[in-house]
């Protein structure tokens, strides 16, 4: 057991591996971006140090006493890592900040955390009051009961849903004790070469969600996500599968709704999704990672004949996030969708957007997407709908708005769209904007504060949006725009 | 360019001894010229050919870049065909980069200070206005080893100079013209407005001959709108069914100006057209238009850039494609609105009607704004014929191929529509038919 180093720092600002200053002031916008970067001094049981070789991956493999077939699986992704460019001939060339050799790429806990609620720091509490998350849930989220504690609560769920035959396990468990369901489509949506980010996380995944739903099966409740990356701790390469037998239904969030604690600089997972003839699967994420974090995220589902997948996809954390959501419509009659927000303040950059690969009859996509600019702020929408030869009757409906609030606030769009043959319609427009004005003096003319007039009108742009939302998803959300539209004007 | 493209190798034809015979010729030309000539051979020779990961290229047939084995003609061709027969100022006409016709400026005009002359003599007679305007502001879209190369090679073009206060009704009008087979051109064309001036220039890029000659063409042209001046620049591209081609269009529109720029693309196996529009000064105004058919296996692949420098500026963009057979067409175009661009109001569409299952449209539209006070949409559509727009006109007793021809003519006037000169709005529609009747 190597005695962990970063980790276990107090969060000291050189702690930081990629050297970047998550700007702690927020001249601008006067937010404290800061305000999830703290840390715990955690004794981890399974340390892989740092920087990634061979002996990492075996390493990792070994603890997680896994079969031949995923250690192969581990060390080819890692020469495809290592053979693939940096993207950034067309991203960014902040992508060139990640030094890969100062990351840790397996962590483990051994033991319980044994914290209580007032360890937890000042401002820490008061954010989790003002987004007005549970007492119960607060706990979870600063970590005070990440483990055992919270175990409890998820094994509730999984005892109700494993009624309905519904598998839930991590991606350890799941390839061990259910390799017949999850090999067969582990891999398949996003293959290991997809892009560099993939093959690093197919070489050292761990944590995330494995989960089958069987033919016909409707979850009745959302299943959450953060009760599993958390009980890892540290899920930065998680892998999530999920599959959606004939006709099964199924609704997936994940991420935190609270600003994190994590001092960590690389979060890289790949989310496959499956939904057989006729499933649906809803997949939520709300992303509000530390204004340090580098957020590069593979998602990608494979929708056969009539069924459905939804992406919505919330981005309002870390310091640089690409991801760009997709849905390969396989089947006659599949329909994809990607609703997306993003907000980027000082310091950060959101590219996200999304992918429609059409590739069957009849096959629908819709994209909305709309992006906040901030301060300094910088929102990118970046998305491809694809529609090859052959095919008859496809549709495509992209919208993206972006909002700018301040004069220096940035926002890019590059769409991509290719379309064979006459029997297709296919759509895209976009709009950049500010706050009018004439809202802003309506509003302070009945009384309201020219902030909380901005915060109303943001929360206005983004409100047909949120209201997809599951309702606790939406209020924080509606709150963490708040949060972060404070102080932006004046 | 990344470094993972293919090592420059001296292109075969157009080899450092055939540059060497193009620069004597022309010693009697200012030294400035043949220095940057010279340069810009060394850069053509020094830039790779595009790779697959340059984003100026993304959806591009690279393969279809071949420049070897081209020759620059040097006998003007004997049957020369002609697209001008519409009112016009004056005329200047190359066979094959050889000056074969020019008609001078009248004399009321020429007392005033327009120039309307062939590249060459202007260079001999006005070289400080050519050298003040010449690439002044590069296009930069991509093509800069093909804009190299034109440099290099450039004797066919002209140079408009309309000054202050001057309005000219009647187009200018500038005709290239290739006859051959394995031929290159390099026409470059210069329009400068002096403040308040307002005039128009046509250029037709024909190909003689046979449609299946293989040509080469790369066209520059560097267009100069100053303060409150009213330009309107008219590009038809007819080449050969066989023609690789570049046209790379500089706009620049200071104070108060407005350009007009439209392209109609009709010829050529692999057509690519770069476009970027500076509006540099308070009020400036470009409206960049372009019209496609895309048929057979052509592709044709336009290139945009509405640069937005200073505030109060507005650019509005229509690029529409229509696509036949199994043609392809990209469009890629971006806004940018810079930091202190504030109440810029841009707005860009590219509108694909797609006549045939195998064509294929590409639209990529893209924006990059630094400033939030502003209005800045794109759209982009692919679509068939409107079904209810054609049940529409057949149950008014129209038949099929009549109201599909017709909804095509719509799809493009709505482009064509914004030329004031009548003349040459009919002009263009007759080339644009003479492509629907095969």
């Amino acid at each position: 057991m190597k005695p962990p180093t970063e980790l276990d720092a107090p969060p000291a600002p050189d702690a930081d591996a990629l050297a970047a200053d998550p700007s702690v002031e927020n001249p601008v916008a006067g937010i404290d971006q800061a305000v999830g970067d703290f840390t715990y001094d955690v004794k981890y049981e399974f340390d892989a140090g740092s920087g990634l070789n061979e002996n990492v991956i075996r390493y990792i493999s070994g603890v997680k006493k896994e079969a031949d077939w995923i250690l192969d699986f581990r060390l080819k992704a890692y020469q495809t890592f290592l053979d693939k460019p940096m993207p950034t001939h067309w991203a960014t060339k902040d992508l060139e900040n990640i030094n890969f050799d100062k990351i840790r790429y397996y962590l483990a806990q051994g033991q319980k955390p044994k914290r209580t609620w007032d360890e937890v720091p000042d401002d820490i509490k008061k954010t989790f009051e003002r987004l007005g998350i549970p007492e119960q849930e607060r706990k979870f989220l600063a970590g005070v009961e990440a483990q055992f504690d919270s175990e409890a609560a998820y094994s509730n769920v999984k005892d109700i849903v494993a009624k309905q035959g519904v598998i839930f396990l991590n991606s350890t468990e799941a390839l061990r004790e259910h390799p017949e369901i999850f090999r067969k489509w582990f891999g398949k949506v996003i293959p290991t070469g997809d892009n560099k980010f993939s093959a690093l996380n197919s070489a050292v995944f761990s944590g995330g969600s494995f989960i089958y739903v069987p033919p016909g099966v409707k979850v009745a409740m959302p299943l959450q996500a953060y009760f599993r990356i958390n009980a890892e701790n540290f899920g930065q390469f998680e892998r999530t599968l999920i599959i959606a037998d004939e006709g099964a239904e199924v609704t997936y969030m994940e991420g935190c709704t609270a600003p994190k604690f994590s001092t960590s600089t690389l979060h890289s997972a790949v989310v496959e999704l499956v939904a057989l003839k006729g499933a649906k699967i809803q997949y939520i994420t709300v992303q509000n990672w530390a204004p340090n974090v580098f957020n590069l995220v593979t998602k990608r589902g494979l929708a056969m004949e009539d069924a459905e997948i939804k992406w919505i996809d919330c981005n309002i954390g870390s310091r640089l996030t690409m991801k760009y959501p997709g849905v390969v419509l396989k089947g006659k009659r599949a329909r994809g969708e990607v609703v997306s927000i993003a907000l980027a303040n000082d310091g950060q950059h959101q590219d996200t957007g999304a992918k429609m690969i059409h590739a069957a009859d009849d096959t629908s996509s819709l994209i909305v997407s709309k992006s906040i600019s901030v301060g300094q702020g910088r929102a990118t929408y970046r998305g491809v709908v694809h529609i090859p030869k052959h095919l008859k009757g496809c549709k495509n409906n992209t919208e993206c708005d972006a909002l700018l609030i301040n004069t220096n606030s940035r926002t890019d769009t590059y769409p991509a769209i290719v379309v064979r043959g006459d029997t297709h319609a296919v759509q895209h427009e976009a709009s950049v904007s500010k706050v009018s004005e004439d809202m802003i003096f309506y509003m302070q003319q009945r009384g309201l504060t020219e902030a909380q007039a901005m915060s109303l009108a943001v929360n206005g742009f983004v409100n047909d949006l949120v209201r997809q939302f599951p309702m606790e998803y939406s209020v924080e959300l509606k709150r963490l725009i708040d949060l972060e539209m404070e102080g932006s004007v004046g | 360019m990344s470094a993972s493209a293919l090592p420059a190798t001296p292109t075969e034809g157009l080899d450092s001894s055939r540059f060497a015979q193009h620069l004597s010729q022309r010693a009697y030309l200012p030294a400035w010229w043949l220095e940057t000539k010279k340069a810009a051979f060394n850069q053509f020779t020094a830039l790779p050919l595009p790779s697959r990961t340059d984003e100026t290229w993304r959806f591009s047939n690279l393969k279809g870049l071949d420049l070897s084995g081209f020759t620059l003609p040097e006998d003007p061709a004997s049957q020369i065909p002609n697209h001008s027969a519409f009112p016009q100022t004056a005329e200047i006409v190359f066979s094959n980069r050889q000056l074969v016709a020019r008609s001078t400026v009248p004399a009321e005009l020429a007392a005033k200070g327009v120039i309307f002359a062939p590249l060459d003599e202007a260079l001999q007679n006005h070289g400080d206005l050519v050298k003040q305007y010449f690439q002044k502001h590069p296009a930069q879209l991509g093509s800069e080893k093909f804009v190299a190369l034109n440099t290099a090679f450039t004797a066919a073009g002209a140079l408009l100079y309309v000054p202050a206060d001057v309005e000219v009704a009647l187009p200018f009008v500038v005709q290239h013209t290739l006859t051959g087979n394995n031929v290159a051109a390099f026409p470059h064309t210069i329009v400068v407005l002096g403040p308040r001036a307002k005039a128009t220039l046509v250029e037709f890029f024909i190909s003689g001959g046979a449609a299946t000659d293989r040509q080469l063409a790369s066209g520059v042209n560097d267009l100069h709108a100053a303060e409150g001046a009213q330009l309107t620049y008219v590009g038809a591209q007819h080449w050969s069914r066989e023609t690789l081609a570049f046209q790379v269009n500089s706009i620049v529109a200071e104070r108060d100006a407005r350009v007009l720029s439209l392209n109609l693309h009709l010829g050529g196996r692999q057509a690519r057209h770069e476009s970027n529009s500076r509006l540099l000064g308070p009020g400036a105004h470009s409206e960049m238009l372009a019209l496609t058919v895309a048929d057979g296996a052509q592709e044709f692949d336009q290139r945009t850039l509405q640069t937005h420098v200073a505030p109060h500026t507005t650019s509005n963009l229509l690029y529409k494609n229509a696509l036949l057979d199994t043609a392809k067409t990209i469009f890629s175009g971006l806004i940018i609105v810079e930091p202190d661009a504030q109440k810029t109001d841009a707005y860009q569409k590219n509108r694909n009607l797609m006549l045939s299952d195998a064509a294929e449209a590409h639209s990529l539209p893209g924006l990059e704004i630094q400033a939030n006070d502003v209005k800045c949409s794109h759209g982009s559509t692919s679509a068939r014929i409107d079904a209810e727009q054609e049940f529409y006109l057949q149950s008014r007793g129209i038949n099929p191929a009549e109201s599909r021809r017709l909804l095509v003519a719509a799809f493009f006037e709505e482009v064509l529509e914004k030329l004031e000169n009548e003349d040459l709005h009919r002009a263009l529609t007759g080339l644009i038919a003479s492509q629907f009747k095969r």
